[in-house]
């Protein structure tokens, strides 16, 4: 490996790093504001400057100068110095002094490095320039007086979000960073831009004051909003969620994180189930929890087994459903289905149903064949990923389904089960040719009644070329909901003779039916007496005749078990809403009263039993090793009919309770369904 | 004899346009003579040949055109080579390149010609400057000439295939930095690019390209013609050659003229220009190469020799050799200032140095120029250029910094001058009562 020499220390390095990483490895701290190692090297706020021999007699942009062997550099000489306190104080001339009111302060790069780097005092005395605020969308506040013109969400919004809305106007000190006549960006990870301004221009929208970086208390733990997982760290205070952010992951998010997982907090506090209720003559009454859990019991009590049924929800934990798994099967119940949007999975090899290739091997597929998904809607940060892969070469992507803009090109075959029948050569020729070649079916495809034959359809066609190897497992299902793996781990499926969400809903099917945060289903149909266990008032609460007030993901810890089924761990970063409790103590309170009581009284024991019973869960963060498997069981042969596949994720924006009552999903929503008209057009 | 050069060796023979400019009158004059034996002799000859002739770039930095060539791949692999002509000339007091386009244009499409099957490139783009409408029209016809006459294109009299295309830009400064024009070519906004990597490796798009300076072009067919020898035997040596010399301002007869290089600054001012208005003891200071290069004095001036070596130790610069002539009536607090607000306007504002940096400048400078300025803030103005110069992605930064530091570097009495003038007028500055103490 090359060296070279650190203010005097030899580092090593690999061939091709940036003298900037290259001081980093050393331990030297570059400041910068431009550079991001996700991003296209910018090169221009300039402090990043070092001196480097051999070299000319001026400092160097350390962020765009390759290293090379036998080089010297220097991060602590006078020039350096005198160098970026030049550069930040060209960098405050022009920045405005409210701090005390920006958004940003306290986390801001500018406000740190100007301790850092910077000289003690002005000695600008002109007037400082001003520049317009921008509209650019409800999830980003501009304050565009402060911006430093580092371009990072210029960059951002172009490369890795696919859509080129912001740019740069004018030159010299006019230069404005803007979108096209204040339009919207019209992208689902807007919200990263915020993070990576370095200042306080854009900031995030719907949080604008409402809180002080440093009043926040921070808890590590895990999304829902997709079935990616993504690492976030939610932020509170008092008992408030006030807002996520991303973690690093290389695996799942990188560090994006989609404006639904970020900007879905505000739906933590509106229409909150905080206390139990009781159906009474027709109109709901406040109860105790004694009286509402005595009213279920009673009902599962009195019904016989093959008369009361489980649905679980999409944002469930895999302990609440075990736990309500093991009552309802104590209880004789076969009747307990986890999959709201009836794809036929969950039978077979646990390979049928993740996303085999994992989110960061996809990026290795050099052939995607997708089918039935719009990953931009259901899975932003893999379509990210797809983005990256298609924009970095070498990968043909080829769609069935939507024919939607995934901003990456991709051959468009056909609209649904007809297309699959009969296989243009092209399709096949892309798998076959390709040396990794992939799937990815959602659940556009495999819900209804030709699902199984779909799945089984695209099963022998993987086996026929060559997606699932010895070597190499291309076939990826891609979900959407977070809960949806765990339950098919767990075999939260009907049981043998068992009736699926579609039929325990029909009227008459079942005399107590039981909505485990179940509200992506229209129970209204059913006459069962209904019992929902959930956090919000949504459509599970709506005509529900006991209702459980639970715990929402924020408010509990809990496994969930991602797409590529990675166990992950989320933690509780606040408490249950009033009485509300944690889901799986209220079944197992239950579980007492209907004389079954289930074999653990503390989250432990039933973590432990979910492992014993299930291994896979105790693979806490790892992701699955790829294993080849026979995909061409999957399924059921049949007639794959003439069906169109469309997303079952009609508006992203409210597709679950949670976003259903934020604000900020609704605007997000209306702007999809209708952007604003805008004075050019 | 008026000037050092003589008649006989003058490269630019219909320099103020009074023969005619097209194919057959460039044809009597010596252009497309010649040139496909000059081919024939291989390019290494040629790069030799440019390299022994001591040409050095005439756009400004002087770089040796001999050398930038042979930076080019020596074979032509995946990617196609490509020479890019700067013909957006738009530093102030330069004006030589627009007198070769419209005089003299086939002398420049045959120095492509030759410059491009040197390097192995099968195209040329040639940037020109927005406002150059009429040198625009005129390149254009005298291109279709040399296609009509199958001097270029596909299968040409000379054996290269070689098309030249004419792109006229939109009237940026910075897209006369080498590779703000490669961008501004490629359709982008004209924003300089991070070096490395250099554009011989990586340059229009993507490929390896070389970006001269119009002169420098032009200027091969003759060389070659004539013999490098003959060509350095002009000038002193490492500043060989002949060149267009620009003169502006105060000077009785303002022209564009070839001359010797290393010609006494004084005697080409004398001799071409007429004179300083109001003779030689009127000169209150020269501005030799274009708005960028430090202004010297008169002192100076009288021994300075117009060549690369002799401005760099008066600590100025040739530049392009565009000679802006100030005599004693003229106010050069105002006339710096005046150039920092054209390096102002002109900024990217890409990189932060420049973007704020050329503003502060302007507006210190004109509070100068009146003397409402405290004498701490010409040491705080000499500061800031310097945190401008070498801060910066391209050399705009230190083309606006070079001025200033000129101007005080000489001129440094006169600011103080005006802001004592300024507030002895004035009661409220220290020294003076102020009525409400």
């Amino acid at each position: 490996m090359p060296v070279a020499k650190v203010n005097g220390v030899e580092t090593e390095f690999e061939p091709g790093m940036t003298v900037l990483q290259v001081a980093e490895r050393a331990g030297q701290e570059i400041p910068r504001f431009c550079y991001h190692e996700r991003l296209s090297i910018a090169g221009n706020c300039r402090m990043c400057l070092v001196e480097v021999k051999p070299g000319p007699p001026k400092p160097q942009a350390s962020c765009a100068l390759p290293a090379a062997d036998g080089q010297e550099i220097f991060t602590d000489t006078p020039m350096v110095k005198k160098a970026r306190e030049g550069v930040m104080e060209f960098l405050l001339i022009n920045h405005p002094l409210d701090c005390p009111i920006c958004d940003q302060g306290g986390e801001c790069d500018l406000q740190d490095q100007s301790m850092g780097y910077g000289r003690d005092g002005s000695r600008y005395a002109e007037n400082k320039r001003a520049v317009e605020e921008k509209h650019m969308g409800p999830t980003i506040k501009t304050f565009m007086t402060r911006c430093i013109q580092c371009t990072r969400c210029v960059r951002f919004i172009t490369e890795v979000a696919g859509v080129p809305d912001i740019g740069m106007i004018s030159r010299g000190e006019d230069a404005e960073i803007t979108t096209y006549l204040e339009k919207s960006v019209a992208s689902e990870l807007s919200g990263n831009v915020n993070d990576l301004c370095p200042v306080g221009a854009l900031t995030h929208r719907p949080w604008q004051y409402h809180y002080r970086p440093w009043e926040l208390k921070k808890t590590e733990t895990i999304d829902v909003m997709d079935a990616l997982g993504s690492n976030i760290r939610a932020d509170y205070r008092g008992s408030e969620v006030m807002r996520v952010l991303p973690r690093v992951n290389e695996g799942i998010n990188e560090e994006w994180l989609s404006d639904k997982s970020r900007y879905v907090v505000d739906g933590l506090t509106a229409r909150r189930l905080d206390r139990p209720w009781i159906r009474e003559n027709g109109k709901l009454r406040a109860a105790t929890w004694n009286e509402a859990l005595d009213a279920v019991a009673a009902k599962l009590k009195a019904a016989s087994a093959d008369r009361i049924g489980v649905i679980a929800g999409d944002l469930q934990d895999a302990e609440s459903m075990k736990a309500t798994l093991d009552l309802f099967r104590a209880l004789g119940s076969k009747n307990t289905d986890s999959r709201q949007d009836g794809a036929v999975l969950g039978y077979g090899p646990r390979e049928g149903w993740l996303f085999n290739t994992g989110l960061e091997g996809i990026e290795k597929a050099d052939a995607v064949l997708i089918v039935g998904v719009n990953p931009r809607v259901e899975a932003p940060l893999l379509n990210a990923r797809l983005r990256k892969s298609w924009i970095k070469g070498g990968v043909e992507i080829a769609v069935i389904g939507e024919q939607a803009d995934l901003t990456f090109d991709y051959a468009y075959l056909g609209a649904g089960s007809k297309t699959l029948a009969k296989l243009p050569k092209a399709a096949t020729d892309l798998l076959n040719k390709a040396e990794r070649p992939a799937i990815i079916v959602g659940s556009g495809a495999l819900a209804g009644e030709g699902g199984a034959a779909v799945l089984n359809a695209l099963g022998a066609l993987a086996k026929k070329t060559g997606v699932v190897t010895d070597s190499w497992n291309g076939f990826n299902v891609l979900h959407h909901a977070a809960a949806r793996v765990a339950g098919l781990d767990m075999g939260f499926v009907p049981a043998e003779g068992g009736l699926t969400v579609a039929e325990m809903l029909k009227p008459g099917a079942l005399d107590v039916l039981f909505l485990l945060g179940a509200d992506e289903v229209d129970p209204t149909g059913s006459n069962a007496f209904r019992v929902y266990l959930g956090s919000h008032g949504d459509r599970g609460a709506h005509g529900a005749d006991v209702i459980l007030p639970g715990a929402a993901y924020t408010e509990k810890s809990g496994i969930y078990v991602n797409t590529e089924g990675r166990v992950q761990l989320a933690e509780r970063v606040v408490f249950p809403k009033g009485e509300a409790k944690e889901d799986w103590a209220i079944i197992r309170a239950l579980s007492a009263r209907v004389d079954q009581t289930l074999p653990y009284d503390t989250l432990e024991q039933l973590r432990a039993k979910l492992m014993g019973d299930h291994p896979t869960f105790g693979r806490i963060d790892y992701l699955p090793a790829p294993v080849s498997f026979d995909v061409a069981s999957l399924g059921a042969k049949g007639d794959l009919g003439d069906t169109v596949f469309t997303s079952v994720v009609t508006d992203p924006y409210l597709s679950n309770p949670i976003a259903r009552a934020s604000a900020t999903m609704a605007e997000l929503s209306a702007l999809r369904i209708a952007p604003v008209a805008m004075a050019a057009e | 004899m008026v000037g050092i050069l003589e008649d006989k060796d003058r490269i630019f023979t219909n320099l103020y346009g009074f023969h005619d400019w097209g194919v057959e009158g460039a044809k009597q004059r010596g252009a497309w003579n010649a040139t496909k034996d000059m081919l024939d002799l291989g390019r290494d000859w040629i790069i030799n040949n440019v390299k022994a002739s001591g040409l050095r770039g005439r756009g400004g930095a002087g770089f040796s055109t001999g050398l930038k060539w042979s930076f080019m791949p020596k074979e032509v692999k995946d990617r196609p080579h490509y020479l890019v002509i700067n013909a957006d000339e738009s530093e102030p007091a330069t004006c030589k390149d627009r007198e070769i386009m419209r005089h003299d244009p086939h002398l420049l499409i045959e120095g492509a010609l030759i410059a491009s099957f040197a390097m192995q490139a099968h195209a040329c783009y040639i940037y020109l400057r927005g406002e150059y409408v009429l040198e625009r029209e005129r390149m254009e016809a005298a291109v279709k000439q040399a296609y009509e006459a199958k001097l270029i294109g596909k299968d040409n009299v000379h054996g290269w295939d070689f098309d030249v295309y004419i792109h006229h830009g939109a009237g940026a400064y910075i897209c006369g930095e080498e590779t703000a024009l490669l961008e501004s070519l490629e359709g982008k906004k004209g924003q300089p690019r991070l070096k490395p990597p250099f554009p011989a490796g990586a340059g229009l798009y993507g490929c390896p390209t070389t970006v001269n300076n119009v002169e420098s072009i032009a200027v091969v067919g003759t060389i070659l013609r004539r013999g490098a020898d003959w060509f350095a035997s002009f000038g002193r040596p490492n500043n060989t050659g002949t060149k267009l010399m620009s003169l502006s301002g105060h000077v009785n007869t303002p022209c564009v003229v070839e001359e010797a290089m290393s010609i006494p600054l004084r005697q080409l001012i004398e001799d071409h220009g007429g004179g300083v208005r109001g003779g030689w003891s009127n000169l209150k200071a020269i501005i030799p190469g274009g708005a960028s290069c430090p202004v010297i004095t008169r002192e100076q001036a009288e021994t300075v020799l117009m060549d690369f070596d002799s401005m760099r130790e008066m600590r100025s610069s040739l530049g392009t050799a565009g000679v802006t002539v100030m005599d004693q009536s003229t106010d050069i607090v105002k006339a710096i200032a005046r150039i920092s607000y054209f390096f102002k306007h002109e900024s990217c504002g890409q990189c932060t140095p420049c973007r704020e940096g050329t503003g502060w400048m302007w507006r210190v400078l004109e509070r100068m120029a009146v003397g409402e300025a405290d004498p701490s803030e010409i040491d705080l103005l000499l500061d800031v250029a310097g945190q401008v110069e070498g801060h910066t992605i391209c050399a705009l930064g230190d083309a606006a910094a070079w001025p200033v530091q000129g101007l005080i570097r000489h001129f440094r009495h006169e600011i103080e001058e005006r802001i004592a003038n300024y507030r002895s007028r004035r009661a409220n500055f220290a020294g003076h009562a102020i009525a409400a103490e």
